[in-house]
């Protein structure tokens, strides 16, 4: 599609990589390509510059050393590393694990395939603005539940949990905490030692550094099994030649992400509540998904009446607009958004759904227009849909 | 993802509204999978002399609607039987494997607004009786 102006508000399905990010990286994809474990000069070049990025992921995060962290190729790895590596090690203590209903895949799947291997999962539901019920967590959690693992923000609602309560109510029980922390890190401030994590998931390309890069912390002390056997890698727990130049960048996003997390979630929180109020007010029957103000900065969730998501999302990228749907007609699955359907949304509730997520590129001037074209977008949709009221199309 | 014309349709939809005195009318779909249509007809002399469309889905709901309406529209009842679904994605240049069957249900509406008319038509033959 041709439009005379391009606004990109899906930052939850990708983000732009920082161009300082991409300069920190140019010397591990061009001349430093020194192994890490090599004992000579270059290796030993290569060692420093994946030891300062794992210091700046610590720092981030503050874990208590940078040992505590371990590299990965991302947020879906480091979730199986997380949950399978503490189901595995620990199936003599026990084989329940307890998660939420408004998981990213990567999290649902590997607690699924668990059951398959004799291991327990149940999924707790969450209210209708995302938060877990921790009343039924604390039902849950018995003298088998190894592992309790939650999402610190829901990518879709945005919603941010009680990740503290959460960490009390499961290590009331012996129960190891795992967060997945993939949207959240970077955007709001999070501290392991604090917040009582156990593990935490981080993604660096949510945090504008490369993809295929992330990291999983791991409290000093627990012990989880690897899911990669090979040269013993990241203290055993992930084999394989580190992704250096990916690495090095993940770090430098982190670095900056810390630098200026304050004042980019200030900004945005500005945007996002001023783009849900324009999005609601001028159109009836519109309404917000999560919850008002305990939510990502970066996420604007809402859902028109009558109307289909993907008709929406195909109207805004006629203006060149980009966001999400949770509607199934754009999902491999066919199924609306699980995590809509978990806020007790319907059905045709789901299909009407919207996503906008904001970034560090976005502008007032940006959320302005999206606001203005709205209004005529649901309109035009609205006159073409059966279910539509009557009164509505005058 | 979908083809020029898809889109064309999308952007133009023909034949959109209802047929307030409409002489046979189909609905099918359900909210809850994401589509629903419905398509209204006018029969004269045994052809569908004006048909219109209401849609709630995604893009290729809206468009396979749209072109239903081009297809289907002077046709005898007969040929409106024959129009099937793939001839309106054929029509279309195409859709996307994924939506063949959730969207692609407008030659369905079309039969079940033809037979709604014949229904009506007995009715009244019996009524007369």
């Amino acid at each position: 599609m041709s439009a005379a102006r391009r606004v990109y508000m899906d930052h939850q399905a990708g983000k732009p990589v920082d161009p300082r990010t991409v300069e920190a990286m140019l010397p591990y994809t061009k001349s430093a390509y020194g192994n890490p474990s090599s004992l000579h000069t270059f290796g030993q070049e290569a060692i420093r510059a994946l030891e300062e990025s794992r210091a700046k992921i610590a720092e981030l995060v503050n874990a208590e050393k940078r040992e505590s962290i371990i590299f990965t190729s991302g947020a879906t790895e480091s979730n199986n590393l997380a949950i399978k590596g503490v189901a595995n090690r620990n199936k003599d203590r026990g084989t329940k694990i307890v998660t939420s209903s408004i998981e990213h895949m990567s999290v649902i799947n590997p607690c699924k395939f668990l059951t398959t291997k004799g291991f327990e999962a149940v999924f707790i539901p969450v209210d209708k603005c995302g938060f877990l019920d921790l009343e039924r967590l604390e039902k849950e959690l018995t003298d088998k539940t190894v592992l309790v693992s939650i999402v610190y923000a829901n990518s879709e609602i945005g919603t941010v949990e009680p990740v503290k309560e959460i960490s009390k109510i499961a290590h009331s029980k012996n129960a190891l905490l795992h967060v997945d922390a993939t949207a959240a890190c970077g955007q709001v401030p999070i501290d392991v030692k604090n917040e009582g994590i156990d593990l935490l998931t981080i993604s660096s390309n949510d945090m504008y550094g490369p993809r295929g890069v992330g990291a999983l912390y791991i409290k000093e002390g627990i012990r989880i099994e690897p899911l990669f056997h090979g040269g013993g890698q990241e203290r055993g727990l992930r084999s394989g030649t580190e992704n250096l130049a990916g690495i090095v960048g993940f770090g430098k996003a982190a670095e900056i992400a810390k630098k200026e997390m304050q004042t980019e979630a200030e900004r945005l929180v500005k945007l996002r509540d001023r783009f849900i109020e324009g999005l609601l007010r001028p159109i009836a029957y519109s309404f917000l998904n999560g919850h008002p103000t305990r939510r990502l900065p970066d996420n604007v969730s809402v859902r028109y009446s009558f109307i289909e998501g993907e008709s929406m999302l195909l109207s805004l990228d006629m203006m060149g607009v980009a966001a999400s749907s949770g509607s199934a007609c754009t999902a491999k699955t066919l199924e609306p958004s699980h995590v809509l359907l978990a806020i007790g949304l319907k059905h045709e509730e789901a299909h009407g759904s919207l996503m906008f997520t904001l970034g560090r590129q976005n502008t007032e001037a940006d959320v302005e227009y999206v606001i203005s074209l709205m209004p005529g977008i649901v309109k035009r949709l609205r006159a073409i849909s059966p279910l539509t009221p009557k009164e509505l199309n005058t | 993802m979908y083809s020029e014309k898809v889109m064309e349709h999308f952007k133009n939809p023909r034949n959109m509204g209802e047929i307030p005195d409409a002489d046979g009318v189909g609905t099918v779909g359900n909210p809850v999978c994401g589509d629903l249509m419905t398509i209204y007809i006018k029969v004269k002399d045994n052809r569908l002399e004006d048909i219109k469309f209401k849609t709630f889905g995604c893009g290729s709901a809206i468009a396979t609607s749209s072109m239903i309406t081009e297809l289907a529209k002077g046709k005898t009842l007969e040929e409106g039987l024959k129009i099937t679904r793939a001839n309106v994605a054929d029509s279309l240049g195409g859709l996307p494997p994924v939506k063949m069957h959730c969207s692609n249900l407008a030659a369905d509406a079309l039969h079940a607004a033809i037979e709604d008319y014949y229904k009506r038509q007995k009715g009244e033959g019996e009524a007369k009786k």
